[in-house]
């Protein structure tokens, strides 16, 4: 008898970490960003997307809400706002 | 082909006529003759293998892991230290369902440092997933590496196994061994095929996480393939006994029980002196007979209650202990009697520790004490002059 034991690759797109997300999670103002790419470099969960200024966001269905998007950002252009408010 | 051969090289060419892909190891006394003898065969070029040096045993487990997740048959071998070293990585063996082979020489644990054999290493490993059969001789020790391979490797099993040999006694030992032909072991043995496996070709990933929705199942997989490995062995056995002429896996082995007041239940090698003490009580006519675990994970839980229940008294011997409980395996027993009407008295005996000579007085007076008032743990052979006993709360 078995159990789970082996994963096909590509499932872990399959696993909304997102849930994981239950305190706080980041708010992206979009107002005085400079498009530095800071916070998407430091994303641990690579989660973070965005090409110029004031374009940047995260996809909620992976952000566990670490909060060094926040952190590293010079601009503070980034909030950590509680996990319930509306996106 | 009958020879005259030291355990550690009989157990060398066993592995050999296993032919795995992979062998890693650490050296450590008394195991070290085992993986000598391996990689001399791979520098002769007898054995076709990958032979892979490593720091530790905690490596060679490791090595043995990845080789046996990428399909490849694998072997290691390991004593004492080295094995409650590869702890960590031999419940993830089990866990991850890989069938690896491991000789333990069985030797005492630390401190203080001791080389010579007792259980107390492999028992402590027996709530990890790993089959664990325990070898009285050599002869033992060679078969059950085949038939482990065989029973391990099953699609429908899929788990580790640990052949146990006493440290010393059976690996540095010299006795006459019957060696089987490749012939003979390529029938009985098919090439490894397991049913899931890395794959650059068909990526898949192995050793996941397992949160609390999905954990207990893992457990609950293993043990029920447990029970499954005890309907197994006896077919095995079986299969093994046409190709090769002889029975040598059990779940237990009995000697004289059938009439037996006093039955004795041990594991490995002492089984031997046991045997000799019981002849000459049976020419006394007193009717004492053995038990021997050879299975001891999984458990023959209704085999040997079946057995013992006949017995007036059982005295179990064993070589490891609980500290600050009882034997393990004499836990074990006296659970399957609990609230069993006409229950034989169980008493438990701590013997052989850190290599100390179980002899036939040992066990003659095991025999004697096991008539009187029931007892859980009796260390057996103690030099008290040695105890500051003064040192009592």
């Amino acid at each position: 008898m078995f159990s789970i034991l082996a994963a096909k690759a590509g499932s872990s797109k399959d696993n909304k970490t997102g849930s994981w997300c239950s305190v706080k999670k980041p708010k992206f103002l979009q107002k005085n960003c400079i498009g530095c790419g800071l916070c998407k470099l430091v994303c641990p969960e690579a989660c973070i997307e965005g090409k110029e200024k004031n374009t940047y966001c995260p996809d909620y269905d992976y952000c566990k809400g670490c909060g060094l998007c926040a952190y590293i950002c010079p601009k503070k252009d980034i909030e950590m706002v509680p996990a319930t408010e509306e996106k | 082909m009958k020879k005259f051969l030291e355990g550690s090289q009989a157990v060398a060419r066993a592995v050999k006529l296993a032919k795995p892909g992979v062998i890693s190891a650490y050296p450590i006394t008394p195991q070290t003759h085992i993986v000598e003898g391996l990689a001399q065969f791979v520098a002769d070029g007898e054995l076709k293998s990958e032979f892979v040096n490593v720091e530790s045993e905690h490596s060679a487990a490791s090595v043995v892991l990845g080789a046996e997740a990428s399909g490849v048959r694998s072997f290691t071998a390991t004593s004492s230290q080295g094995l409650i070293l590869m702890s960590e990585v031999l419940f993830n063996i089990a866990g991850m369902r890989l069938p690896v082979m491991l000789v333990c020489a069985n030797r005492a644990l630390s401190a203080p440092i001791n080389i010579w054999n007792d259980h107390q290493d492999s028992i402590t490993l027996r709530d990890s997933g790993w089959i664990q059969f325990y070898a009285e001789n050599h002869q033992e020790a060679v078969d059950f590496i085949l038939q482990g391979y065989r029973i391990g490797e099953n699609p429908k099993i899929m788990l580790p196994v640990m052949v146990c040999i006493d440290g010393y006694i059976l690996t540095h030992g010299m006795e006459v061994v019957d060696i089987p032909s490749q012939e003979q072991v390529d029938k009985f043995l098919p090439p490894y095929n397991p049913p899931y496996k890395l794959d650059v070709d068909n990526p898949l990933s192995l050793g996941l996480l397992g949160d609390p929705a999905v954990y207990m199942e893992t457990r609950y997989a293993i043990q029920e393939t447990l029970n499954d490995v005890l309907k197994l062995i006896p077919q095995v056995s079986s299969e093994f006994e046409s190709i090769f002429g002889r029975r040598t896996l059990r779940l237990v082995e009995t000697y004289k029980t059938d009439d037996a007041e006093i039955i004795l239940v041990a594991m490995g090698s002492v089984a031997g002196t046991i045997k000799d003490v019981i002849d000459e009580e049976r020419s006394k006519g007193k009717k004492v007979g053995l038990l021997k675990i050879v299975t001891y994970r999984p458990f023959p839980k209704e085999e040997v209650f079946s057995i013992l229940k006949q017995a007036s008294q059982v005295g179990v011997i064993e070589k490891a202990v609980s500290l600050g409980s009882d034997g393990p395996l004499y836990t074990e027993i006296s659970a399957l009697f609990s609230g069993e009407k006409g229950s034989p008295q169980i008493s438990g005996f701590v013997a052989g520790l850190g290599g100390r000579d179980i002899t036939k007085k040992t066990i003659q007076t095991v025999i004697e004490l096991v008539k009187e008032k029931k007892a859980s743990c009796i260390f057996m052979d103690l030099n008290r002059e040695l105890l500051w006993e003064e040192f009592r709360v």
